[in-house]
C-alpha cells in the first residue's frame, strides 16, 4: 500500500484531476468576459472592376480598415509575437509565438442567384492586445469574385470576424456587421 | 489399492478417483487470477471503445477528435494539438474551421472557410477554403481534379475546441505528418499536405 508503485499513481492521477480542472476553470472564465470591439471600413478606390472571361464579375478594390479588438484579450488568450500579415510557411518565424485573435474581413451580399455569398477580402493574425488596435490601407487580399455577373451597383455588408484561440478550451468567434456598402453602376478599368 | 478387471463399480470408482485427480491438478493451475486479469483487460479497451462510438454519436461526426499533424493552420493549430470536431446542422458560414475530404484522400483535412456561396431555393453550398498559415491563395489544388468548391457531403465536422500538446502520442506512434484519426481507426497514409 505505501510502494513507489501506489504512491506514483496516486500522484499522477491527482496531479492530472488537478490539471484537468485548472483547464475547465480558464475555459469557463472566458464566459464572464463581455467585449466590446469596434470597427470601421472604407473603400478607398475601386481599382478594377471587370467581368472574367467565365462570364463571373470581379472586383479589386483598396480598404482602409481601422479596428479595436482589444476588449477581446483575457488572461486565456494566447500571447505571440508580432508577425508579418502575409503568410508564411515557415513556421519558425512564429516561434515562440502563438496566434491570439485571427481577425477577417468579408463582403456579404445576396443575389437573384444566390441567397447569401461571404467573400473573405483581407485576413490577419493578431497577436497581443497591443496590436489589436490598429488601422491599415490595403488591397483585398483575396478576389472578390461573384457566381455569375450579379456585382453592378449591388448593395453589401462588410462584416469584421475575430476567432480567439484560448490556451485551451473551447473558442469562440463572433462578429461585427458594417453595412452600407455599395459597388460601381458600370464595370472600371485597371488606373 | 487394488485394481479389479471384471466389477464395474471398481472401475467407476477409479475412474472418479482419476477424474478428481485431474480437477485437483486443474485447480492448482490457479486460474482465475489470469482470467481476471484478462477480463479486466477487456474490460477496459471496451470501455474505451464505448467512449469513443459514444463521442462519435454525441460529436455526429465520425472524426469527433483528430490531431493536427501539418503547420498548415499555424500558429492557431500547431502539430501536436488535438481538435474536438462537431457536425451540426447549422450552416457553413465564411470563418469556420472545417474539417472536410475529397474524393480520393481519405484523411480528412483541417482549414478554415474564406468563401461560401449558398444557392437559392436548393440552400446548397458552395465551399472553399485555405490553410491559415498557407501563402497558396486557396485550398483548390487540394481539392479532386477539376472541382472548385467544397459541397455539404465533403465536410465531416466543425472545430468547436481544442488542447494543445495532447495529440503528441499519437504522432509518436505514428510519425506521419498528416491530420490524421487515432491510431486505432486509422489504416492508410498518405503524403505531406
Amino acid at each position: 500500500m505505501h510502494s513507489f508503485g501506489y504512491r506514483a499513481n496516486a500522484l499522477l492521477t491527482f496531479s492530472l484531476t488537478i490539471l484537468a480542472l485548472m483547464c475547465a476553470i480558464a475555459s469557463l472564465s472566458d464566459n464572464f468576459n463581455s467585449p466590446s470591439p469596434t470597427a470601421s471600413v472604407q473603400i478607398l478606390n475601386v481599382n478594377r472592376f471587370q467581368k472574367r472571361s467565365n462570364g463571373d464579375d470581379e472586383v479589386a478594390i483598396t480598404l482602409e480598415i481601422s479596428a479595436d479588438l482589444q476588449s477581446l484579450f483575457t488572461w486565456n488568450t494566447k500571447q505571440g509575437n508580432l508577425s508579418s500579415s502575409s503568410s508564411s510557411s515557415s513556421s519558425t518565424r512564429f516561434f515562440p509565438g502563438f496566434l491570439q485573435v485571427f481577425a477577417f474581413l468579408a463582403a456579404e451580399y445576396s443575389t437573384p442567384k444566390n441567397s447569401l455569398n461571404q467573400v473573405s477580402l483581407w485576413d490577419r493574425i493578431i497577436p497581443t492586445k497591443e496590436d489589436a488596435k490598429f488601422s491599415t490601407k490595403v488591397k483585398n487580399k483575396y478576389k472578390f469574385i461573384d457566381q455569375g455577373s450579379n456585382l453592378r451597383g449591388r448593395d453589401f455588408n462588410m462584416t469584421l470576424h475575430w476567432h480567439v484561440m484560448p490556451k485551451t478550451g473551447k473558442m469562440f468567434a463572433d462578429k461585427l456587421v458594417l453595412p452600407g456598402f455599395r459597388l460601381p453602376e458600370s464595370y472600371s478599368s485597371y488606373r | 489399492e487394488p485394481f479389479p478387471h471384471f466389477l464395474i463399480q471398481n472401475n467407476r470408482a477409479t475412474e472418479m478417483k482419476w477424474a478428481a485427480n485431474h480437477i485437483h491438478t486443474l485447480k492448482s493451475f490457479h486460474f482465475r487470477r489470469p482470467i481476471t486479469q484478462l477480463i479486466t483487460v477487456g474490460m477496459i479497451i471496451t470501455s474505451a471503445l464505448m467512449i469513443w462510438i459514444a463521442l462519435m454519436c454525441i460529436m455526429g461526426s465520425e472524426a469527433p477528435i483528430v490531431v493536427v499533424l501539418s503547420g498548415s493552420m499555424e500558429p492557431g493549430f500547431k502539430r501536436g494539438d488535438m481538435l474536438f470536431m462537431r457536425m451540426s446542422n447549422d450552416p457553413i458560414r465564411v470563418g469556420d474551421i472545417l474539417s472536410f475530404t475529397v474524393d480520393g484522400r481519405e484523411i480528412p483535412i483541417v482549414h478554415r472557410v474564406i468563401k461560401v456561396h449558398e444557392h437559392q431555393n436548393t440552400g446548397e453550398v458552395d465551399v472553399l477554403t485555405k490553410g491559415d498559415n498557407n501563402s497558396y491563395g486557396d485550398d483548390m489544388f487540394l481539392y479532386a481534379q477539376g472541382q472548385m468548391w467544397l459541397k455539404q457531403q465533403h465536410i465531416t465536422g466543425r472545430a468547436i475546441g481544442f488542447l494543445p500538446y495532447v495529440g503528441w502520442g499519437t504522432i509518436i506512434l505514428t510519425e506521419k505528418p498528416i491530420v490524421k484519426f487515432p491510431p486505432f481507426w486509422n489504416h492508410s497514409i498518405h503524403g505531406r499536405l
